[in-house]
């Protein structure tokens, strides 16, 4: 609570740092469009949204974006009636009063940004937002370059194909973690998207409530995430274990562990989509064909690296080799002087860590949420089930399936909104044809 | 503290048309779950189908309301086959699996723009329920001693609990038929069943759409009693709840998942009821640093999955279960 109460203090704090470090154009402002352009809330109304367009080419940081005056934001709220609009002021700033708190979208009208700019990032021109409280609530819609000419399939079919691979790469993470927990143990642990908005959560609150540098927050958060994960087993897994509970079983037990730890979450962290203060929105590169944003670059290396260690790991350490063999044959691997026990621990703490770090990378990449996890369970049962479930080379290549066929699938004409529908009907006839995975042993799965 | 209105509202909800939609939807469950151990996870795809059935008949297609509900069950039906053909050779984490997923296909498709003018979007479909309540007969609020249900909520409450009761009626009598016997040797031991020269895979077809009827009809009241269809009321969440109030009532009872829903209403809002009130006013019970208004909310949720946890770890055949009966083994 207190935590959350700090992060909001931060997070209201950055932008109106941000409004001031816009002087220049403070001072060229004659009339003020409203009296809200002090990044203030409005005095009549005790819920309003305060919305930051900021063009970021250029900047190095969104602190130092030109604002964009003259731009029109239309708010609606869930029933999808209008309830209020506005234009920003030269500091770049709309202030809209909201009748109450609840849920609304707005809407960036984007025939009204200035010639030759465009909405930058890949969150579009609306965006859901939820008023929890009274004063003002902060948006940004940055801006910056036009899109690349959307000219060819083929250079969009290429950049669809990057940002699957990026995906593919954040899903594999914790398919991975999946992968090894049910190969040791047979779980089906539908608890899983809950280990990745642990990582993700525990890195913004390093991030924004001790404020820690992100690299900083997301390392703590990674090994927070391997505690967690050996917190699960000792606390709760192992236990069942030796009271013989069956695997249907522990799999509600499971849901059951979702759903408290979501609702935990969501009761700590809020209802919002929020945002780590750092590497959030980044100018795209361009290499050739390929556009890419530092800090997408950096999330590939990071997973890619992980995972090739992690396959080396468990290929040639003892460690390693002590897993593949209680996943082959857990009674055979205990009659053979391993301990089983100490095997599956070390693996929940693996799997805990690596899962933590595909959320502490999610949460970079887009933004971070209470159920950003759960929405991506789903993804990561289709990757592993796709690759072979308890497969580790299975889980990769099923991942990264996955994120080539969400992200390409709009490319080839798929509504964007139905892009992960792809990906479980694909799980879905692969059941049908395979229900071993691509790399799994033909073995009877009935 | 008003303990008068907390238990009044508890007891509404407990007998109103909330526990009357879980109630069908975990009857329906437990046809899958308790007698036939198959784990389907996709309830909520079941009554989506149908709630959508029914709306889009009326609202889009301009149906008859009877036609509605034909499509509506037919619409479950198909998906109960299209779900069973791929999955139902397979183990039972497969069988998970793949009905969470096509469940939120269905979610996900019913609130896409592309089919928003059959489906609506995200808001969903109105106005199809009118042609339920003109049946209507009571002609003003319904006075139930302890609370009163307004007009409409009355009419939901007499043709549900009148559903709630033909279905029990239903489940009773084929459970105590050879087929469901063949279901019940299913859960306990498919091999035995197979070698005994039943086609198992049919009747676990047939359990599916059984089950998944009783999941449509949940849909119907569901959709009937908001008179309307939003996307979100069709998450997982409802799938994962029905089971709770299943597990809770007893699996593989008649009356278990009735009961079941009675009390896991009443819990649910109780616990909504007084937290709300406690965190409520100038000076709430509960300072405000330790729980908000809003959070006041979710502790009902998190209760509920700790008692989901707890309820399979050390009852799992729930009050009126036999710990024999629970098919809690697979592999």
């Amino acid at each position: 609570m207190r935590l959350r109460l700090a992060a909001l203090f931060a997070l209201a704090m950055g932008i109106i740092l941000l409004a001031a470090g816009t002087p220049s154009f403070a001072a060229e402002t004659a009339t003020p469009a409203t009296p809200t352009a002090s990044a203030g809330a409005p005095a009549d109304s005790a819920y309003s949204l305060v919305a930051t367009l900021k063009d970021l080419r250029g900047a190095a940081t969104p602190a130092d974006g030109k604002p964009v005056p003259g731009v029109t934001i239309t708010v609606e709220d869930s029933k999808g009636a209008e309830v209020g609009s506005g234009v920003s002021d030269a500091a770049g700033k709309v202030s809209i009063p909201l009748p109450s708190a609840g849920k609304f979208t707005a809407t960036l009208d984007e025939k009204s940004l200035p010639e030759g700019t465009s909405l930058s990032g890949k969150t579009g021109n609306s965006r859901t937002f939820q008023v929890l409280q009274e004063g003002p609530t902060f948006l940004q819609f940055p801006i910056g370059n036009e899109p690349p000419k959307q000219t060819g399939k083929v250079e969009r079919l290429i950049d669809g194909s990057v940002s699957g691979i990026k995906f593919g790469l954040i899903i594999a993470l914790a398919a991975l973690g999946l992968s090894l927990i049910f190969g040791t143990t047979g779980l089906t642990n539908f608890a899983h998207g809950e280990l990745i908005t642990f990582g993700a959560l525990v890195a913004y609150g390093f991030n924004r409530g001790m404020g820690m540098t992100l690299i900083l927050a997301g390392v703590l958060a990674v090994i927070v995430s391997g505690f967690f994960g050996y917190a699960n087993e000792r606390l709760l897994w192992r236990p069942l274990r030796k009271r013989g509970t069956g695997l249907v079983a522990m799999m509600i037990v499971s849901i059951g562990l979702g759903l408290f730890l979501r609702n935990i979450y969501q009761y700590v962290f809020g209802g919002g989509t929020k945002s780590y203060d750092q590497y959030v929105d980044q100018i795209a590169h361009t290499f050739g064909p390929i556009h890419l944003a530092n800090k997408e670059i950096a999330i590939m290396l990071i997973s890619v690296v992980t995972i090739a260690i992690t396959c080396v790991a468990l290929v040639k350490t003892r460690i390693g080799k002590a897993t593949r063999a209680v996943a082959d044959n857990p009674a055979l691997a205990s009659s053979s002087g391993m301990r089983v026990d100490g095997v599956i621990a070390a693996v929940w703490i693996f799997g805990g860590a690596i899962t933590g770090l595909s959320g502490v990378l999610l949460g970079v990449d887009q933004q971070v949420d209470f159920q950003m996890g759960f929405k991506l369970l789903l993804l990561v049962f289709a990757a592993t089930t796709l690759g072979g479930l308890g497969t580790t080379w299975g889980a990769l290549i099923g991942s990264i399936v996955v994120g080539l066929m969400v992200e390409v699938s709009p490319v080839l004409g798929v509504p964007s909104e139905l892009k992960y529908v792809t990906a479980l009907v694909v799980l879905i006839l692969i059941l049908l044809v395979r229900p071993q995975g691509i790399l799994g042993r033909r073995e009877r799965v009935g | 503290m008003d303990w008068g209105a907390i238990f009044e509202n508890s007891f509404q909800s407990a007998l109103g048309p909330d526990a009357i939609v879980y109630a069908l939807a975990a009857i329906g469950l437990n046809v899958h779950f308790g007698y036939t151990g198959l784990l389907n996870f996709g309830q909520a795809g079941f009554m989506a189908v149908a709630a959508y059935g029914l709306a889009a008949s009326i609202a889009t297609w301009g149906l008859p309301f009877w036609l509605g509900i034909v499509i509506g069950l037919a619409a479950a039906f198909v998906l109960a086959l299209l779900l069973g053909i791929p999955t139902l050779r397979l183990r039972a984490d497969y069988l998970a699996i793949a009905t969470i997923a096509t469940s939120e296909i269905l979610r996900l498709l019913f609130g896409s723009v592309t089919l928003k003018d059959q489906f609506g979007g995200s808001n969903g479909l109105q106005g199809f329920a009118s042609s339920f309540y003109d049946l209507n007969p009571y002609t003003g609020r319904l006075n139930l001693g302890l609370f009163s249900f307004s007009k409409n909520d009355a009419w939901v409450f007499t043709v549900g609990w009148i559903l709630v009761a033909l279905s029990c009626l239903v489940v009773w009598v084929l459970m105590r038929s050879p087929w469901g016997r063949v279901l019940k040797s299913i859960r306990e031991d498919e091999e035995a069943v197979r070698s005994l020269g039943k086609n198992v895979f049919a009747y676990k077809m047939q359990a599916l759409i059984l089950g998944g009827m009783f999941g449509a009809i949940a849909g119907f009241m569901l959709a009937l009693k908001q008179a309307s269809v939003i996307p979100s009321d069709y998450a997982t969440d409802i799938t994962f709840f029905a089971y709770t109030a299943l597990l809770l009532g007893g699996a593989a009872r008649v009356f278990g998942p009735v009961v079941g829903s009675i009390i896991f209403w009443f819990l649910l809002t109780f616990l909504g009821n007084f937290f709300g009130q406690a965190t409520s006013g100038a000076d709430p019970l509960i300072p405000d640093w330790i729980m908000t208004d809003i959070q006041s909310s979710l502790v009902r949720f998190i209760l509920v999955g700790l008692g989901l946890m707890l309820l399979m770890i050390y009852r799992p055949q729930g009050i009126f279960g036999d710990r024999r009966e629970i098919a809690i083994d697979a592999r």
